[in-house]
């Protein structure tokens, strides 16, 4: 895929260019419920996951992860990529998905839903993205069964990440789903394609405050002449280009790997999965070294609340820890190649996904 | 968005991955019958690169009438990381394949091309690179090593050039020297580029040694050394731009990565299959790190492929690269520290481990030092 063939992603953007201008007053409030939603679902990009069959747009997955590279780097405050990654999980499962924005409650390591005998959702789901704000939940129980489930059949607690969006801590107390999928879907595959999606947000971020930084540099003078001809300003601003273009390549060879996967119906392989683990990882390591660097290089104008850049760096550092921390991912990781022995650690490292090696 | 972000996906093809088995298989014969030692020892192997010669695995991107393969960078991309993963001793043809035959394709007469390319790409034609001079390094345009028009035509070269890996091994140098001094608003200009037979009369090579004891480096003076006219590659005075484009190829490969790459496979053995969960996430971090350094260096290597220059990308992938195997050694020490001290694979761990620290400080000088490659990127942000 190039991006000049991404009609969608055109489409998108100029849609977030005219609704959801990130210096403008207000960018992280309530107000994409307005305008900004209403032309997201009728461009069909919340739904872009969804296969034409189910009445989605039947997207190519990179294209949708593409438009969250965008979204990031207009620090969207809307749940896009949380209806996106709920769409396709709900579609996975063999469900229709209804229109509005829509969360993921994912069984995660700590916590879990789980569907009892009566088909009534029990359990927890921690830091759930935009839950106060979704309308209706796709929740994955522990035995892979995905259900759909209304928000005021749940309890969502009071909860902010640091850029201010929704986290709710969520509790099904026998909660009545809509309806139950016929097909079960793995909570690996549901946190590899969360996981992406994040490290794509993060990637259109770091983007956003290279640009924002870079601008400023130039325009910004200290001792009789523009900060960026300070040789000490461009070695970092260097390394803050370095720490972009690593995430752009991680987060999009993940996107392309799960590309590859397309529709198909089989779980993804532990190659996906790695190339997932690897962009979560080393996009969360771009977004903590990145921003520190943007906010040095800003000075006090950069912590300040009138000025866009906290609206990119407080989403960077919350994103790290959505669909699991690089941490965890790493954990696993490392624990995947260790098990293979040393003499397969250089094929792991260099196995080519399914569809690579038969690529067009 | 910003020049130097342009690292779309490229997907190594099938033909790429046909050729890794076959690489693979060709070392793992290799090793086992004893022809090459993965564990170190010569480097500089005209045999081995004799035998990768016959496998059509140098020069492999070069048009078939120079004895190349006409196969793409990608291909190029998947060879060069298995020698490298393998510890193949490469030294005899690499720096040939990788920067000074292109720049002989480019720049040199038919006659040349025809003479020197093929023997290449047989593995029979080692090279070394002529820049650095005691009082020019990181600063390029000041050399002042010169080549003045001989009586009789050709060329007289007088002068040092320093830091030459292999110079004492190579058959050929390519070489920068001033033919013309700088122009006043122009210092980059009066340097040129020569093809220098190391067997010519007048050049003489001294040892440097690394702080290891080990031979790689020289120091090479030119007292009048001749060449002929057709030695002189591309324009007069036009050396640094024919340099630039050399760096795309110099700077991307995954030789800019894996030079320590051994001690992270060390390490992978030393914590077992069941690391604690430290050296797990640790492992976890390398492993990501490193997958994301490959994805760059295989962009780039499609962006060859297409035809393209991407200088400013191979400046990025070479500082990231470097800097990541350089602080390598100190992740796998650490991450080492608390498994078994006593165990069977603590010698051979500890062995990669020692050497991989030695060699990590040439890792960001070598090929454009960090703050010279940082300036490259400052520049492509517009920031100079």
């Amino acid at each position: 895929m190039s991006a000049a063939d991404n009609v969608l992603l055109d489409s998108v953007t100029r849609i977030f260019r005219d609704l959801a201008d990130p210096r403008a007053a207000g960018a992280d409030g309530d107000d994409w419920r307005a305008t900004l939603w209403p032309a997201l679902e009728d461009s069909g990009v919340s739904r872009a996951w969804i296969p034409e069959s189910a009445g989605g747009a039947g997207a190519d997955m990179a294209d949708g992860f593409a438009v969250l590279r965008s979204a990031g780097a207009f620090a969207l405050a809307a749940p896009l990529a949380e209806t996106l990654v709920a769409g396709w999980l709900l579609a996975r499962a063999g469900l229709a998905v209804p229109p509005g924005p829509l969360a993921v409650a994912a069984a995660g390591a700590d916590d879990g839903a789980a569907l009892d005998s009566g088909a009534r959702l029990r359990g927890a789901a921690t830091a759930v993205a935009f839950a106060a704000a979704a309308d209706r939940f796709a929740a994955l129980a522990g035995d892979g069964r995905v259900a759909l489930v209304a928000r005021a059949e749940c309890r969502v607690a009071e909860g902010a990440n640091l850029a201010g969006e929704p986290r709710n801590d969520v509790t099904f107390d026998g909660a009545r789903p809509e309806v139950i999928g016929p097909r079960r879907v793995a909570a690996r595959d549901l946190r590899a394609v969360g996981a992406v999606a994040r490290a794509a947000q993060m990637a259109g971020a770091l983007e956003a405050i290279l640009d924002l930084t870079v601008e400023h540099a130039r325009g910004r003078a200290a001792f009789g002449r523009p900060i960026a001809k300070f040789q000490a300003v461009q070695h970092e601003l260097a390394k803050l280009a370095g720490e972009a273009a690593a995430a752009d390549a991680a987060a999009g060879a993940a996107a392309d790997a799960i590309s590859a996967h397309g529709g198909a119906p089989a779980r993804f392989d532990d190659r996906i999965w790695m190339e997932a683990a690897c962009a979560k990882i080393r996009v969360g390591e771009a977004a903590g070294a990145g921003a520190a660097i943007a906010h040095q290089i800003h000075g006090a104008i950069g912590f300040t609340e009138e000025y866009v850049l906290h609206r990119h760096t407080r989403r960077l550092w919350s994103w790290r820890d959505d669909f699991g921390s690089e941490s965890v991912w790493a954990a696993g990781l490392g624990r995947m190649a260790a098990a293979a022995g040393a003499d397969e650690f250089w094929p792991v490292l260099t196995r080519p996904w399914a569809a690579e090696a038969a690529a067009p | 968005m910003t020049a130097p972000l342009n690292f779309a996906p490229v997907r190594l093809p099938p033909e790429a991955e046909k050729l890794r088995g076959e690489v693979r298989a060709f070392l793992a014969g290799e090793i086992a019958s004893g022809a090459i030692d993965p564990a170190g020892g010569g480097a500089f192997d005209r045999e081995f690169s004799r035998r990768v010669g016959a496998r059509g695995w140098i020069g492999m991107t070069w048009p078939k009438r120079y004895g190349g393969r006409e196969r793409s960078f990608l291909e190029r991309y998947v060879v060069g990381e298995e020698m490298l993963a393998a510890n193949a001793p490469t030294q005899a043809h690499f720096v040939a394949d990788r920067q000074s035959g292109p720049m002989l394709l480019r720049y040199a007469d038919e006659e040349t091309k025809r003479a020197i390319l093929p023997r290449i790409a047989r593995g029979e034609c080692a090279f070394c690179i002529g820049m650095s001079e005691p009082e020019s390094g990181s600063d390029l345009f000041a050399a002042k090593a010169r080549a003045e028009p001989a009586p009789g035509g050709g060329w007289t070269l007088t002068g040092r050039k320093v830091w030459t890996s292999y110079a004492h091994r190579a058959d050929y140098m390519i070489g920068l020297f001033r033919t013309a001094p700088p122009t006043e608003t122009d210092r980059r200009y009066g340097l040129s580029q020569f093809l220098i037979d190391m067997s010519a009369p007048g050049i003489e090579v001294t040892p440097i040694r690394f702080m290891t004891g080990g031979h790689e480096f020289n120091e090479v003076a030119f007292d009048g050394a001749r060449v002929p006219d057709n030695a002189l590659l591309g324009d007069p005075g036009m050396a640094w731009k024919q340099v630039t484009s050399e760096l795309a190829f110099e700077r991307s490969g995954p030789e800019r990565f894996l030079e320590t790459y051994r001690a992270l496979e060390g390490l992978v053995r030393l914590i077992g299959r069941d690391p604690d969960l430290r050296a797990a996430e640790g492992l976890g971090r390398l492993i990501a790190q490193l997958n994301t350094l490959r994805r760059m260096s295989i962009a780039v290597a499609g962006m060859l492929a297409e035809g393209r220059e991407p200088a400013l990308e191979a400046s990025l992938v070479k500082d990231l690269g470097a800097n990541w195997a350089q602080a390598l050694p100190a992740a796998a020490r650490a991450l080492a520290a608390f498994a078994e001290r006593a165990g069977e694979n603590r010698p051979g761990f500890d062995a990669m481990l020692a050497h991989a620290t030695l060699i990590a400080p040439k890792l960001t000088i070598q090929g454009g030092t960090r703050e010279i490659l940082r300036g490259i990127v400052a520049r492509g942000l517009g920031l100079r």
